[in-house]
């Protein structure tokens, strides 16, 4: 049978779903960081008046996923599917959002790629034709995955320069048939990659590799060069991971990528003390609701390759010796006129 | 299928090797806040010990002192900062030992004071004592023998 929707590891999307509305939420340091003031509601309190960890970040994805539907006028019975997630165990924080929401809901993990996943579920199931709006959120908060997978906030170990900095936030998205600017033409759906990094601060350098296989793969089905995209933009890599990827993939030939950057790499200012910049599933949400897709509903950005990166471990496997394995999943969005 | 990458896992892990280790910087400064931090200690004793205490009783109370500093700071949230900037240097001494168990009692105290602050506040510096107990257990051992 041959596949009109799919070719190699991209679908290519028939009715274009499009990016409506999103709606984005972060913390304290995030709001202080070279993107501030740009978010929609910047927490002074990353506790969110709440008296554990968890339930702030609870309260912070429920206040995006409310947020989008408040911009949007829209009730929550008018959504068809919610699909979230976060890092916590058992992806508790988007469970506990769906519990108040009450809509059909899929829990999903991809680590730091979950936003990739709700996206490209999302347009799936607006593209067959199952639904009219569809949300995808997902967050992430600095406390909660610190005492998940490291120490106790105030244990004083000394991280290297090289480790990133979880982001404290959320973005909810509204997808929808028709209407709005933005556009999700193609998704590549990325394959674990595991190259052997060990080191549980170098996240990103885990996760170079699946970036770089995705980006090949997009190119390859698509027939595009990198020059096609007016912007590569990978989702949590860091500074250096960013900059590890330029060099991985002049290796691989698509020469100097000055077209390529990275959400983490943009999120903090180097005096914020984050480290090689900001990682967790919130990076790409944020920058990407409330930097990126404004760009291309101006007209500043045409078509973007969002390249939204995973680094998939656990505090046990990392443990017992294991190697960390890494996923990517690029979304082709592009400006729309209608 | 997925474009397979030209480049080798082992040569992207050289490629990956982190540039910016300073290894010689963090001895120095390790040295010399762990070193301020005895210092410290040895002057508080030799105080204690100008009010009468003999120097076991003096050492006694200057750990006690040094526990009790180390849990402060660490509520007050300066000994995660002192650690990052003086790695081994806040870790070792004392102060460290309370820094790890403050800081686990604080951080679990959300899931309550039994099964969170209770259960879970050696999670850090369990090793230490578990080890501290065994090699003080066969220490014992061979003194007993000999």
């Amino acid at each position: 049978m041959i596949n009109l929707k799919k070719t190699g590891d991209t679908v290519f999307f028939s009715t274009t779903p499009r990016i409506f509305s999103s709606f984005s939420v972060v913390g304290k340091k995030e709001g202080r960081g070279p993107l501030g003031s740009i978010f929609d509601y910047i927490s002074q309190d990353s506790l969110f008046s709440q008296n554990t960890w968890e339930k702030a970040e609870m309260e912070m994805s429920k206040k995006a996923v409310q947020g989008v539907l408040d911009k949007t006028n829209l009730m929550p019975e008018d959504i068809d599917f919610l699909l979230g997630g976060d890092l916590l165990n058992q992806i508790v924080v988007a469970n506990f959002v769906a519990r108040h929401f009450q809509r059909p809901y899929l829990g999903l993990f991809g680590a730091c790629a979950t936003l990739g996943e709700s996206l490209f579920l999302g347009s799936t199931l607006l593209d067959g034709d199952f639904g009219d709006q569809v949300i995808a959120f997902v967050s992430s908060h600095y406390q909660t995955a610190e005492r998940q997978y490291r120490t106790p906030i105030e244990y004083g170990d000394q991280y290297p320069p090289w480790k990133q900095w979880t982001v404290t936030g959320s973005a909810a998205f509204l997808l929808q048939k028709e209407g709005g600017s933005v556009g999700i033409t193609q998704a590549t759906v990325g394959t674990v990659l595991d190259w052997g990094i060990i080191d549980t601060n170098d996240l990103g350098g885990a996760m170079v590799p699946a970036a770089a296989q995705t980006i090949l793969t997009n190119l390859e089905d698509t027939g595009r060069s990198p020059g096609d995209y007016d912007l590569i933009l990978t989702g949590d890599l860091g500074i250096r991971g960013r900059d590890l990827l330029r060099k991985l993939l002049k290796k691989e030939g698509l020469g100097e990528l000055d077209n390529l950057n990275d959400c983490g790499a943009r999120i903090f200012a180097p005096d914020q003390k984050a480290g090689s910049g900001g990682s967790g599933c919130a990076t790409s949400a944020v920058v990407l609701s409330s930097y990126y897709l404004p760009r291309l509903e101006k007209g500043d950005l045409n078509r973007i390759l969002l390249v939204v990166t995973g680094a998939l471990l656990n505090p046990t496997t990392s443990l017992q010796g294991e190697t960390i394995p890494g996923i990517a999943h690029a979304l082709v969005l592009e400006r729309m006129v209608d | 299928m997925p474009r397979t990458l030209k480049t080798e896992a082992e040569e992207f892990r050289q490629m990956a090797q982190p540039q910016n280790r300073t290894p010689l910087r963090n001895f120095l400064v390790a040295f010399a806040v762990g070193g301020l931090i005895c210092f410290g200690g040895q002057v508080i004793q030799e105080i204690i010990m100008v009010f009468g205490p003999d120097k076991d009783t003096a050492s006694m109370i200057v750990a006690i002192v040094l526990i009790v500093l180390g849990g402060i700071f660490t509520g007050l949230g300066w000994y995660d900062e002192l650690g990052q900037f003086a790695g081994a240097g806040a870790a070792v001494p004392i102060t460290g030992f309370a820094n790890a168990v403050v800081s686990a009692a604080m951080e679990f105290r959300q899931e309550g004071l039994v099964l969170g602050t209770g259960a879970r506040m050696y999670s850090v510096a369990g090793p230490v004592l578990t080890f501290g107990v065994v090699t003080a257990f066969l220490i014992g051992l061979i003194r007993a023998l000999i």
